[in-house]
Order: C-alpha cells, then structure tokens, then sequence
C-alpha cells in the first residue's frame, strides 16, 4: 500500500473512532437510565474500545484477529498506555467485526480489522489517541466531581490524583465520564520517556486460556444443533462434477445431507468458492468423514488442464532462453554496454516452487444463516471481506450481519481469502441449523492460494577492479495477480519482482524483466513475499563474492556505502547496520573448520530491515544448526517479548519452508497429501536457538513477520555453500543437495 | 444460540441397565472421570473429546498422527487421539490437557509455557504440552537429546522456547518435589 492511501485511510477511521467514542457514550447512556446515581455500580463504556468493570477492571478491545501475530497483546498495550493503567489489570477482549451504518455509508467502528493491524502507522497514532480520550474524560469527571480544575489532576496506575492527594480509581468516576462530550481538540500523546508498558516485555494476554485447553481457537466454537459439514473438492483447478453417487454416503448412520456446490466460473476471480465441491453434512465430524469416504464420485478436468511441475519449469525456463517479450520492470542505465566493457561476468539461474500456507489449524466456519440474519464464528484475515461477501451471498443487510473473530491457528497469508467462508454460507443456505465447516489437510495442501512459482536468472558483470557495473534479473514466474480481485490494479510482476528491492539504486546499470509463466493454479500473498525475489538476489550476491574472490560481507557493505537514502526509500545505513551486526554476532571473521559453514544475507522491504546468519553443517542426510542469528531494525520496538517470538518463528519459518517444503503438480493435480509429504521442520532439526537482537529507533513500527522470512532462506543456502562447497539454486535445498553432493 | 453443555459432557453414573445394553455401551475413563459411549466404538477419541464432550484443547491438524496436535496421555503414554478409536482406549486411563494439572491449577509445564511465552499462534501448543508430559513422566531431568524425540509439529517456529519451557517446568517439578 502507498504512503499515501495509507495516510488517507487513517484520516478516515481517525475521524471515524472519533465518532465511535460519541455513539459509546450514548448507547452506555440510553441502556442505563440512571447514568448519576448508581452507575458507577454499572459497567461503563468509554467509547468503543474501552469498558470499566464495577470491580475497577478496564476492559479493552483488541480488534484484529490473534493469528500468532501478537497483536491481541500489542494492540490494547498501546490504548492502556495512553490511559495510564496498571497493565496486570486489564482485560483484553476480542472485539468482533465492527460493522456500523454511517451517515455515509458503511463505517468501520473500530478501524482496519485485518491481522496486521499493528503494522500500519495509522494503528499505532490512531489506538494511542483512543486511549488519550478516554483518559482525557476520566480526568474531567473527577475535575467535575470535586469541583476543581483538571489542570489540578493527573494519572497514574488506573486513578486519578489530585495535587491535594485525593485519589480516585477510575471506576468510580467512570460513569460520569461516559455522560462527558469527548475533546474538541486532539489531545497531546505521551512522550517515549513516560511510557510505562509500550516497550516493556509484556506476555501474551491468551496465554493461560490456551495452555489449560480452554476453547480458544475458532474450530473449537460450537453452536447447539450446528450439522458439522466436510467436504471433498474437485483435484483439477476449474474442474467439474461429472458424476456423484451419495447413497452410500447418506446410509451412514448420522449422515443428514449431501449438497453440491459448483465451481467458479474457468478464468473468472476467484472471489467466492475456490473449486466445485460436495459437502457430507452430518452430528458429528466422525459421521461427516464416514459418509465424505463412502461418496462416489467422478471429477472432469477443465479443458486442457495437464499441467505439472516439470512443464512449468520447462515453460519457465524456455522464456529466460527465448528473452523476448519481457515485461521490462525497471531499466537503469544500460545493462549491454555493461556487459560489453566488463573484465568479469556472472550468471546464475534459481527455481522456487509453489508453497502452500498449511496453517495448523485448517480453514474453518461456524455459520448460522437465517432469513434476516447471519452469525459467523471464524479467524478471519479479512472480516469486511467476509461481510460483504456474506451480504452478496445471502441477501442479508450487513448490519445484520454479526461475525465474531475468535483467535486462529495461524494465517501467513490464508485467511487474506474468504473461499471457505463461501463455502460455509453455500451449505448453510439449504439447511435450517447452523453448519461447522472443517477442511481436512488433504484439502488444506490441494486447494490453496499458493505462493508463486518462479525462475530467476541473474548476471552481474564487474570491472577490473572487481566492482559490480552491471546487474540484470529476468524472472519467469506464475504471475502472483493471477484471478485476485484485490491485486488486479497491481502491476503483473508484483510480489515475483520488486523495482526498489536492493541493489536497485545501487548498481548503475539495472535490468529487471518480467515473463509471466501460463498456469491455472491459484496465488496468493505468502507471508514474506519479498523472500521470492530476496532469496536469489542474496544468494547471487555471494556467488558473485565467490567468482571475485571478496569478502561476501565486505562486498555488501561496500554497494552500501556511504549510508543513503535511495529513491524507493531504501536507507542503505540502516540495511548495513544489520548486516554488520549479523556478521559481529556470528563472528564472521573466525574461520570455522570441522565441516562447518557460515551464510548470511540481508533484506529490507517497507521501512523494515533484517539480516540473518547461519552456523551450519551437513552430517549425513541432515543438516545441523550450530548457531542462528536474527538482526532487525522494524522500528519503535510494541512489545520485546512478542517481537523477539516473531524474529525466532519467521526464521524457523522461512527456512522450514526452504529446506523441504514444495507444492507440486502432475496431471493438473496437486500431488501433496499431508504432513507426510509436506514435511515442516520439526524440533530435532531446528535450530535450538535463534539468537534475536533488534535495533531500535523511534520511527513508527513495522511489522516484522514479512521482513523476517526474507533473508533467512538465502542466508541458509549461502551457509551449506561454505559447508559444502555445493552451490544449490533450486528450492527446497536439501533434496536438491543430496542430489548434488 | 449458545452451544448446550453436551449431552454426554457430564460423567454418567453406572446406568442401571440390561446387561445387553451395557454390552453397547463402552466405558471410557477421562481425567480421572468416568464416560459411557454409545458412539461408534470406531469413532476416534479426537471426535469424543471434540463433538461430544466438548473438551476441544486436543486439536485437529492432519487425522492421520503426523502432527501431535491431538495428542492426549493414555496410561501416562502420549498418544494421537485421531487415530484411537473408542474401542481402543475403552477402560484405559486418559488424560486430555483439560485433566493435565489434576486438582492443580496449572500443572508446571502449563506454568512453564506461559512463563516463558511459547505461544505464538498456539494451536499445537497443548498438544506439545501433552507430549512434553509423558516425556517428563520418563524422565525427570530431560536432556536436549530428550527434547528431540518431541515429534509434534509448530508451523509458526516456537521450537526454541519450548525447548527452553520443557526444561524449566523440569526444573520446577524437581524443585517442588524435594520441599
């Protein structure tokens, strides 16, 4: 998103919390006639985030859904911030999709709802001045309270004190102040130097709720007399039903119905269901997945759909060769005369394949859909998505749409997409109970948004003395806008290649060309695009070290220097920072023997930058993690505790997925099944640690889960090079190093 | 609507039946409870625990015991509840992470994962805690080496600080046993 949509969509919901804060107080007031006297016996609502208990707890509202990402934690820190609490006695509550009728038009009552919520620095000005008004009104009704002026008054732990020493909790003048009219000014926020909890270490608010097994994520919701549904989907993208015989499926005791939902149209969005599917609704999912075995059925491929791995590759691969008609991304000075005066040239070909999200909690829907209203129970990436497509799908006023976003098991991109939610509202529509729709890892792994696959060719050429003059990056890739309704107004190369990605701006002759490679499948954003394009532009960097026998740290740091801004926004300083604290961390310049190999990379992206640093080596088949090393700079540090887990899981992540994970295809079908053959890393092959250091500034924060997964993939690849000695270009390395060793 | 509490969520007293009807019937013994199921003996105990009773901390992720998101303790042993059927575990003594601190608060692997913050997405994490318990029952002072036999799947990364809370609830356990 640009700088500037941003800027704009903040002004929007700033005015529109504003708003939220003014319906708070009157709803507070026209449910509670006797908002004076007794009151303060009544939980009062401090606009639409903030609720005082009787007991003196504040409640406060995280609004995003909690998919990993920390912010049902670090979103509210920012609110009590502001109000001064005692943080050991807030209550975080998970607010549900916040659906109002404005005057024009809809409204969001609680802002951007999607995952990252925290990410943007909309959220982090816009929840902190929350959190200023409500404070604000607290200190005005004990100003009115004891009839002095609120310049007499300030806060602390929850109360408000007065210069004489009186002392109030919050909850006794709570009732008052919901009667106040909010500031007409903006209020000043905090200083860094008086914040008491954003900053400070602060443990994940869920934390016991899960651990005791308390029904904490979205599939263990369950309403009474719900049919619980799965599915089996059609394997060929754009396939069809062509025969089905269910009378088997319906005799299994606890069976109640079989629905068939057809496809999306060949080449259409996909913006509802993502294949044709036959839905098993049964009383319990051990029924639903007796009668889902005993359905026979019969799939019709789409027209000419035999796609496979291996013809992708080849088509990719034909179109590097072949080098014409190129979509030209970005062109700097002039790649051929660079190539035709240079003493050194270097050329290196990388594939990626496809990825699967495989989310450990699979998608999921509770659905109720009644003639004049829905509830829906799921985590959810997207809710205003969901609402609309709700409305679409059922007819349903969307004020009369609820739908409550329960914590879920993970997201990396999936739950951006609202297929199952389709689905769900689909089979909910033919049947008068409310249906929980549960998908298999076998449909999870075949029918995904995946991330792109891709080839890239690099070529560097360099001078005599040994300086990069030229760089050129042709990428061959299943074009990640591919039928998506959200990126359509996005260039084709978006996600596959990025013009302002390093060392864009840094070398002077540039070329980056795009050829988009025909497939059916579907894309989708996988967290940590970037590492798509990072991942070969980091290895090439230590290849072209190899060839020119320099220092693969030295070499980056001297496209660095000096310490600039880059047209694209990129401050070459700050990226340097990183890397040099990776390479001080891991001791770079030690030399390591015994097999052991050191690899390391950098990225930036979005204001946001990280390097990584692997000690590794290969003994026999396996690959050990003698030491790992997570540097990055994303800004005002929310919550250190919750950063650090975010800095150690994306490095596991990234290199989970690079080690073993591929999604492939044969005879139009995806060939992965489940954790069997897509195989994430399990504990005794990662690393034992990941040693975490973050810069901090006092810029807004970043959300560090994209930049993370970047640079820790090729620094792995750049580590089993020093190891091994074998250079491996194509993902996922370690079957492709025990080809090659 | 709100979900009833399950029908059969509350231990059913020994039913003064037919001895036919007994025969149907199979008796289960969950956290130091006993259940009478006249489900499909063929049903996995994930369903049980899930559909009937409502016990939802053992999780689905992949049906087939390559994850550990379900795993529960049958006799102290840790196990995937998808790919127990009733019938199996009839008259055996099982745990879920519901029954896991006993009359406890938290027991001290519980204690141990919110001390030192494991959770990130939190969806594998009773499952691992499940798995760390019957480690824990084999061996009171569990080496890196121990740790590694934990097969269950993160998808999100947490291995590091459950390795690092599988070994401080360790500590804690013998700490608490010599006072």
């Amino acid at each position: 998103m640009s700088a500037e949509i941003s800027r704009r969509r903040f002004l929007v919901i700033s005015a529109s919390a504003a708003g939220g804060l003014l319906v708070g107080w009157r709803n507070a007031r026209a449910q509670q006639p006797l908002p004076y006297l007794g009151a303060r016996f009544q939980p009062q609502q401090l606009g639409a985030f903030v609720r005082i208990e009787t007991d003196g707890r504040v409640v406060i509202g995280a609004r995003a859904c909690e998919v990993g990402q920390g912010v049902k934690t670090s979103l509210p820190m920012l609110i009590a911030e502001e109000m001064d609490l005692d943080w050991k006695r807030v209550h975080v509550e998970q607010l549900p999709y916040g659906y109002v009728d404005g005057d024009t038009g809809a409204a969001d009552q609680y802002g951007i709802q999607g995952v990252a919520g925290d990410a943007s620095p909309g959220a982090w000005d816009e929840l902190r001045r929350v959190g200023a008004v409500a404070r604000w009104l607290l200190v005005q009704a004990a100003a009115q309270q004891w009839n002095i002026s609120a310049k007499r008054l300030r806060t602390q732990a929850g109360d408000v004190v007065a210069d004489d020493g009186r002392r109030v909790d919050y909850g006794a003048v709570a009732a008052l102040a919901a009667t106040l009219d909010p500031p007409s000014d903006k209020l000043p926020l905090k200083p860094a130097t008086l914040w008491g909890i954003i900053g400070k270490p602060t443990a994940t608010v869920d934390a016991r709720e899960i651990v005791v097994g308390h029904r904490a994520f979205a599939s263990d919701a369950y309403l009474a007399d719900a049919l619980i549904a799965v599915m089996v989907r059609c394997p060929y993208v754009d396939g069809s039903l062509d025969q089905l015989d269910d009378a088997q499926a319906r005799a299994v005791p606890g069976v109640r119905k079989v629905i068939v939902i057809a496809g999306p149209k060949p080449d259409t969005p996909f913006d509802g269901v993502l294949a044709a599917g036959v839905a098993v609704l049964a009383d319990n999912t051990w029924a639903a997945l007796q009668g889902r075995k005993k359905l026979k059925l019969q799939w019709k491929p789409a027209v000419g759909n035999v796609e496979s791995s291996a013809a992708l590759a080849t088509a990719a691969n034909a179109l590097l060769d072949a080098n014409t008609n190129g979509i030209v991304v970005r062109n700097d000075g002039d790649f051929a005369s660079a190539l035709k005066k240079s003493s050194m040239q270097i050329r290196a070909r990388y594939s990626l394949p496809f990825l699967a999200h495989a989310t450990l909690e699979p998608p999921n829907a509770l659905i109720h859909v009644q003639k004049d209203k829905v509830l829906l129970i799921a985590g959810l990436h997207d809710p205003d998505g969901a609402s609309r497509l709700l409305h679409d799908l059922t007819g349903v006023a969307r004020n009369k749409i609820e739908i409550r976003l329960p914590r879920s098991g993970g997201d990396f991109g999936r739950r951006l997409h609202n297929d199952f939610v389709a689905e769900a509202a689909l089979i909910a529509q033919s049947v008068d109970v409310p249906v929980k729709l549960l998908w298999l890892r076998e449909d999870d792994l075949q029918h995904d948004f995946y991330r792109p696959f891709g080839v890239h060719e690099l070529q560097a050429t360099l001078d005599r003395h040994r300086k990069i003059t030229g760089w050129l990056q042709h990428c061959a890739a299943t074009p990640r806008n591919y039928r998506d309704t959200a990126m359509r107004e996005l260039p084709i190369y978006a996600d596959c290649l990025d013009p302002g990605a390093f060392p864009a701006g840094v070398v002077v002759n540039f070329e980056q060309t795009f050829f988009p490679v025909a497939s059916r499948v579907p894309r989708g954003d996988w967290l940590g695009a970037e590492g798509f394009s990072a991942f070969a532009v980091q290895c090439f960097l230590d290849e072209i070290a190899g060839a020119a026998k320099l220092d693969p740290v030295d070499m980056r740091l001297d496209l660095l220097k000096p310490a600039r801004i880059l047209h694209d926004g990129l401050d070459t300083g700050r990226l340097a920072e990183v890397l040099q604290m990776a390479a001080d961390k891991i001791e770079w310049k030690r030399k390591r023997y015994n097999g052991h190999g050191l690899g390391i990379a950098c990225h930036a992206a979005g204001g946001a930058y990280a390097a990584h640093a692997f000690e590794i080596s290969v003994q026999g088949n396996n690959l050990v993690f003698h030491r790992a090393i997570c540097v990055a700079d994303v800004g005002r540090v929310l919550n250190p505790l919750s950063l650090q887990a975010q800095l150690m899981g994306g490095t596991i992540q990234s290199i989970s997925s690079a080690l073993n994970l591929a999604i492939t295809l044969k005879n139009g079908q995806v060939q992965q099944q489940n954790f069997t053959d897509y195989t994430l890393m399990r504990m005794a092959n990662a690393p034992r640690d990941v040693e975490t250091f973050i810069i901090e500034s006092d810029r807004a924060p970043i959300d560090a889960n994209e930049i993370v997964v970047a640079s820790a993939a090729p620094a792995l690849a750049n580590a089993i090079y020093a190891a091994t000695t074998v250079r491996v270009r194509k993902l996922p390395l370690m079957p492709e190093l025990l080809r090659l060793l | 609507m709100q979900d009833n509490p399950a029908r059969h969520s509350k231990p059913t007293p020994v039913p003064p039946v037919a001895a036919s009807a007994l025969e149907k019937t199979l008796p289960l013994h969950i956290n130091g409870k006993d259940y009478f199921s006249d489900d499909d003996p063929a049903m996995p105990l994930l369903w049980y625990l899930r559909d009937v009773l409502r016990l939802t901390g053992a999780k689905y992720a992949c049906g087939i015991g390559a994850c550990g998101a379900c795993t529960v303790l049958v006799d102290g042993k840790a196990q995937a509840s998808c790919m127990l059927p009733l019938k199996q575990v009839a008259g055996h003594a099982i745990t879920t992470i519901e029954g896991l601190a006993g009359n406890a608060a938290l027991h001290p692997l519980q204690q141990a994962w919110i001390d030192e913050d494991v959770i990130l997405c939190g969806y594998c994490q009773t499952g691992q805690i499940m798995a760390a318990a019957a480690l824990l029952r084999r061996t009171d002072d569990p080496g890196d080496a121990d740790i590694d036999k934990i097969a269950n799947l993160c998808r999100c990364g947490s291995y590091p600080r459950l390795r690092k809370a599988i070994k401080r609830a360790a500590t804690a356990s013998k700490a608490a046993k010599k006072k």
